[in-house]
């Protein structure tokens, strides 16, 4: 069946798990098969062994019972304060387990592993402490007795006939590290206890007397010597396998476990867990999601979804399987998953259901092949713990029913009245079509009824002899029994119709809804607008509201997007998310951690990545139950990946930024190193050929000299300005100040500054009259025009003229400049935007940063440039700003009208 | 033109700068009187009583926008800022502060000359009722008595707004003008912040005084600052 040799994979895995357990904290269990054996007294007596080492231990919550040794042995460790818990009248004193983590001994004493937390406890159970700790790196040491081992439960409930409730996972006692045995003889024992040496609660003292009968010790002294056995044997094994990898090698088991709400379910899972803990198994705990299962009852409900947790809690993997034939389900599920044995609950339901329904256990039997099929007897359960369900105690739909009665005593009138001509073919034909109706619209009852009805008044009214349910011939015998199956498999097959047509109603909505969430999520920009859009959806699929809450770079978890913008998370809610985002596990309301919140949290995360929590309050489906839990991961996954994707972005544009100023900065030096030398060497020169005249220069060469000296200064001025102008824009820091202003404004001004430059080149300005005010910085739309001015002057004669134009286009102004000069060369419309770019033999000396800060100022006020080529020669630049919704009005704004204003 | 033996006082820490100036006054004959701390130029100001302040706002133990507003406070000394501080907001600040003219670094010598005669003629006619007589800069003629204006000799018509704006600027003729100062006197103290309305008339003013009113000369925007009318 399965491969004797060494998997490579296996060999990894137990690497792994090495690594693991040499990192992690460890897990020490005293484990004793009764109250009074002596295990908290061994676990102190190696405590203060290890304290006499010098190993840092502490006491959290040791029971002394009033038992001076004990006390003395405590007496000699420090002990960590206990949380006083008022709860119903009575103090109770806790392990309060904030201060032991803030404290981190290295080695820390838990007593009683089974215990369950006072209400108002951050977890259920004390052994959800005891992971919380170890998962701090806290070693801790704790005791546990034979009965509280969930698996073991219901063995030691056969031999005590005392059911114990607190139990702890079997997978606590395979995480413990080490299990030291304390034992003691069942005689001193009991010596023991009659001496009163043994602390019991008052409540036990009843059951005590027979709990602690000789017997009893005796078995579970055994049972207890055993599973210590056996976990040696697992070491041992493991031990082998790693040493010598040519002993036989266990074939991989796995069992798959039959689930369903039957009562028994529960002892047949914990039955399994056993076996599959016999042969170092993998198990799976497999549920039949029947389409008709939605006719369950709410208690059957409840218990599957007990049997599913306790299943998970034991180890188990958990899966709903879909589908309306329940061993098909199974068997396909196996052999995907390469089961080797199939465990399921014996049948214990009257034999003719399976003559009538056809047997589940039959059909696993015969179609298994291979696979071992095993059966655990449910013996304190009436029902078979098989997959699928029970069927609810219905109300009988009375509409449906009267729906039948009528629609057939009609047919029967009709088919009486019409008796001379119709067929009886026709009129069984007519019941048929009643039946098939019902059972349609108003499912199975109702057509049943409907079917039987119509066999009695066809045979009754119609079969003659009339009015008399005796038949003449044996042939309509055949008739009766044909209508009659023909109306159960329609009902049945109807009624399995609607089942299945609600499953995929389900599966069809959920589906649509991760895909609605998936498309949102995929628009978001960043973490807010995907936190958002999760929320929104979660409380849509969910209902209730919802949060989500998401960590920064700090760790620091805040709400980043809420179902409704007023709800607010209490700083206990925030708290609960903390944990969740911290530990990656739900807590909250309905789960063991943190119970007693509004809220319930999920994790979101993304491979080992927790990037914050899900708060759901009040959602209208239990989203803990198994049945919701592919959804719910589905969910948490899609936002997990969209936060990583949005983190990824933002990281991507962050680093490419941090290029671009890298190129910028790099490409500056080079300009400044260059363009600043070129003038300040003019200027170098000039001065000291000045200075240094001993009144060899005539007076035109000084003069010469001087112009050199203010026309290179000037032209640095130009430079500096320009490299300021742009590391401004490109800091990212320039908001436009925006002022309402006349274009005709922004360029006399730039034309006037550059007066000097300009000389006497014709500038034509031909601005229509009443163009609309623009919404612009006044300061930049100038420095755009002096840049564009400027760029002329640089690159064309002395006297090619420039032309000025606007118009508007649908809620644009077009602004053109123009010149007649070289033009621009082919293909370069857009590089001259480029910072740094210059035109070839460029004979002025910029740095190429003009037109660049042009097209920065256009950005920073959503408009744009264009460069081209002019029909007949020369450069064009075409420039788009938008014009504003609603230009402010101007009084008085008529030119040439006088007097309309007083003159005060 | 200038006033023969005007004391200046230059604060001004730029050891460079201050040759620069103080050769530069000294050969146009302008008396010279340093300092190159807020200190000094405070003391420098109260005792010597200069007829012109040329101020560099960065100065080692403060700014001289405080020393400008201190100086205003008993004084009505002409102040010229010479700062290498370019932004519209530092020359808005100062001019507010009661400076009376600002200029960027670098600058020219006649530049600062001319912006120097001008702050002193203004200083000479504080006082003086200028209501009544007759405005001439340039090419552009304002006879108040008669609330008449001409350009080159031929009347234009303006609104009583636009007549206002221009006897304002030409009042201050050679002097930068803020935007709400012209708002203020204009239009009144509610319309500080309607900078929109004065750029509007002041379009259609050059439209009417200006030659080339796409390519003003006279009327001359400083940009994100204020207007200004160019004298001579």
């Amino acid at each position: 069946m399965a491969s004797d040799r060494p998997n490579p994979d296996a060999l990894l895995r137990r690497v792994q798990a090495e690594e693991e357990r040499s990192s992690r904290a460890a897990l020490k269990i005293f484990f004793g098969y009764a109250p009074g054996v002596g295990k908290t007294f061994t676990m102190l007596e190696s405590a203060l062994r290890l304290k006499a080492q010098g190993v840092d231990v502490v006491a959290g919550c040791v029971e002394t019972h009033g038992r001076p040794e004990t006390a003395a042995l405590v007496a000699g460790l420090e002990v960590l304060p206990r949380r006083e818990v008022a709860y119903r009248g009575t103090a109770l004193s806790e392990f309060d387990l904030d201060p032991a983590l803030a404290r981190k001994p290295r080695v820390l004493l838990l007593d009683e592993l089974a215990h369950t937390n006072a209400p108002g406890s951050r977890h259920k159970k004390r052994w959800q402490d005891v992971l919380e700790l170890l998962e701090a790196g806290i070693e801790v040491h704790t005791t546990l007795n034979v009965q509280h081992v969930e698996s073991l439960n219901d063995v030691v409930a056969q031999i005590t006939y005392v059911r114990v409730r607190e139990t702890v996972p079997d997978s606590i006692l395979e995480r413990a590290d080490e299990i030291e045995l304390v034992d003691l003889p069942p005689d001193e024992l009991a010596q023991r206890l009659r001496e009163g040496k043994v602390y019991l609660p008052d409540q036990a003292r009843r059951a005590a007397d027979h709990f602690f009968k000789r017997g009893n010790l005796l078995a579970l002294r055994e049972l207890t010597l055993r599973s210590a056995a056996q976990r040696i044997d697992v070491d041992l094994r493991a031990h082998r396998l790693e040493h010598d990898i040519k002993t036989t090698w266990p074939a991989a088991e796995r069992i798959l476990v039959c689930v369903g709400a039957s009562p028994s379910s529960g002892k047949v899972l914990r039955g399994a867990r056993r076996m599959a803990a016999g042969l170092r198994a993998e198990w799976v705990a497999a549920y039949v999601d029947a389409p008709d299962a939605h006719r369950a009852t709410k208690a059957d409900r409840d218990r599957l979804r007990a049997h599913l947790r306790l299943a998970e809690s034991m180890g188990a993997e958990v899966v709903r399987l879909v589908g309306s034939r329940v061993s098909e389900e199974i068997l396909g599920y196996a052999r995907e998953h390469n089961i080797t044995r199939i465990v399921i609950g014996k049948p214990t339901h009257a034999r003719w259901k399976d003559l009538l329904k056809g047997s589940i256990v039959n059909q696993l039997v015969r179609d298994s092949d291979d696979i071992e099929i095993n059966f655990i007897s449910g013996d304190d359960a009436h029902r078979a713990g098989n997959p699928g369900s029970q069927k609810a105690k219905k109300r009988p739909n009375w509409t449906g029913i009267g729906v039948a009665v009528g629609l057939v005593a009609a047919a029967t009138v009709g088919s009486v009245l019409a008796r001379s001509v119709m067929a009886q073919a026709d009129q069984v034909m007519v019941y048929l079509l009643i039946i098939m109706l019902v059972a349609y619209r108003y499912g199975r009852t109702p057509s049943l009824v409907a079917a039987g009805l119509s066999v009695a008044t066809y045979d009754f009214f119609l079969v003659a002899p009339h009015y008399t349910f005796n038949i003449e011939s044996g042939r309509h015998l055949l008739t009766f029994s044909v209508m009659f199956g023909v109306g159960i498999a329609i009902s049945s097959l109807t009624s399995r119709l609607r089942g299945q047509e609600r499953g995929a109603r389900i599966r069809e909505a959920r589906t649509s809804a991760l895909y609605s969430l998936s498309r949102e999520l995929a628009t978001a920009k960043d973490e807010s607008a995907a936190a958002k859009a999760a929320a929104v959806h979660s409380a849509k699929a969910f209902g209730g509201d919802s949060a989500v809450l998401v960590g920064d770079a700090a760790n620091n978890l805040s709400v980043k997007g809420a179902s409704r913008s007023d709800l607010a998370l209490s700083e206990e809610e925030l708290a609960v998310a903390r944990w969740v985002t911290e530990h990656g596990r739900p807590a909250g309301a309905g789960t063991d951690t943190l119970p007693g919140a509004r809220l319930t949290c999920f994790p979101i995360r993304a491979e080992a990545m927790t990037f914050g929590a899900l708060a759901v309050v009040t959602p209208s489906i239990e989203l803990l139950d198994v049945e919701h839990r592919e959804f719910l991961d589905a969910f948490l996954r899609q936002v997990a990946l969209a936060i990583e994707r949005v983190r990824f972005t933002e990281e991507a544009k962050v680093s490419a930024l941090r290029i671009r100023t890298e190129e910028t900065r790099s490409a500056l030096l080079g300009a400044v190193s260059h363009d600043l030398r070129t003038p300040l060497g003019a200027i170098t020169g000039a001065g000291t050929a000045l200075r240094e005249d001993r009144g060899k220069l005539d007076p035109e060469q000084r003069l010469e000299l001087c112009d050199t000296i203010c026309t290179e200064a000037e032209r640095m001025e130009r430079l500096v300005g320009n490299i300021l102008d742009m590391v401004r824009l490109e800091s990212g820091g320039i908001v436009p100040k925006r002022e309402w202003v006349p274009l005709e404004d922004a360029v006399g001004s730039a034309l006037s500054r550059l007066e000097v430059r300009l000389g006497t080149r014709e500038v034509r300005v031909g601005l229509p009259p009443g163009l609309p005010l623009l919404s612009v910085d006044p300061v930049l739309i100038e420095q755009l025009f002096v840049n564009l001015f400027d760029n002329v002057i640089k690159h064309c004669g002395p006297d090619a003229p420039i032309d000025v134009a606007a118009r508007v286009a649908d809620r644009t102004l077009e602004i053109e400049v123009a010149d007649r000069g070289p033009g621009l060369l082919a293909g370069t419309e857009h590089q001259v935007f480029d910072k740094f770019y210059r035109g070839p033999g460029s004979r002025a000396g910029g740095v190429g940063l003009g037109l660049s800060i042009c097209r920065g100022i256009l950005a920073a006020h959503d408009g744009t440039i264009s460069a081209e080529n002019r029909p007949g020669g020369g450069a064009l630049f075409r420039i788009a700003l938008p014009i504003p919704e609603s230009p402010p009005a101007v009084p008085t704004g008529d030119p040439g009208s006088t007097g309309e204003e007083e003159d005060t | 033109m200038s006033d023969p033996k005007a004391l200046v006082l230059i604060v001004e820490d730029e050891w460079q700068m201050l040759r620069f100036l103080r050769t530069a006054l000294s050969a146009q004959d302008y008396r010279v009187l340093e300092a190159s701390t807020l200190k000094d130029a405070l003391v420098a100001a109260t005792t010597h009583n200069p007829e012109l302040i040329l101020l560099d706002l960065g100065l080692p133990d403060g700014d001289g926008i405080d020393l400008t507003r201190q100086i205003r406070q008993w004084s009505h000394v002409p102040i010229i800022v010479i700062s290498a501080r370019g932004r519209e907001g530092d020359k808005v600040a100062a001019l507010d502060a009661g400076a009376d003219d600002y200029l960027t670094k670098p600058f020219g010598v006649n530049e600062l000359l001319a912006r120097m005669r001008v702050a002193q003629r203004h200083a000479a006619m504080v006082g003086t009722d200028i209501s009544s007589t007759v405005l001439e800069v340039r090419n552009v003629r304002i006879d108040q008595a008669k609330r008449e204006v001409t350009v080159d000799g031929r009347e234009v018509h303006l609104t009583p707004i636009e007549y206002r704006l221009l006897v304002l600027l030409a009042k201050n003729a050679g002097k930068v003008l803020l935007h709400r100062q012209i708002l203020k006197e204009v239009w009144g103290p509610p319309y500080v912040n309607e900078t929109h309305y004065l750029r509007v008339f002041m379009t259609q003013l050059r439209q009417k005084i200006e030659s080339d009113p796409a390519r003003p000369r006279l009327l001359v925007t400083e940009p994100g600052v204020g207007y200004r009318i160019k004298d001579g």
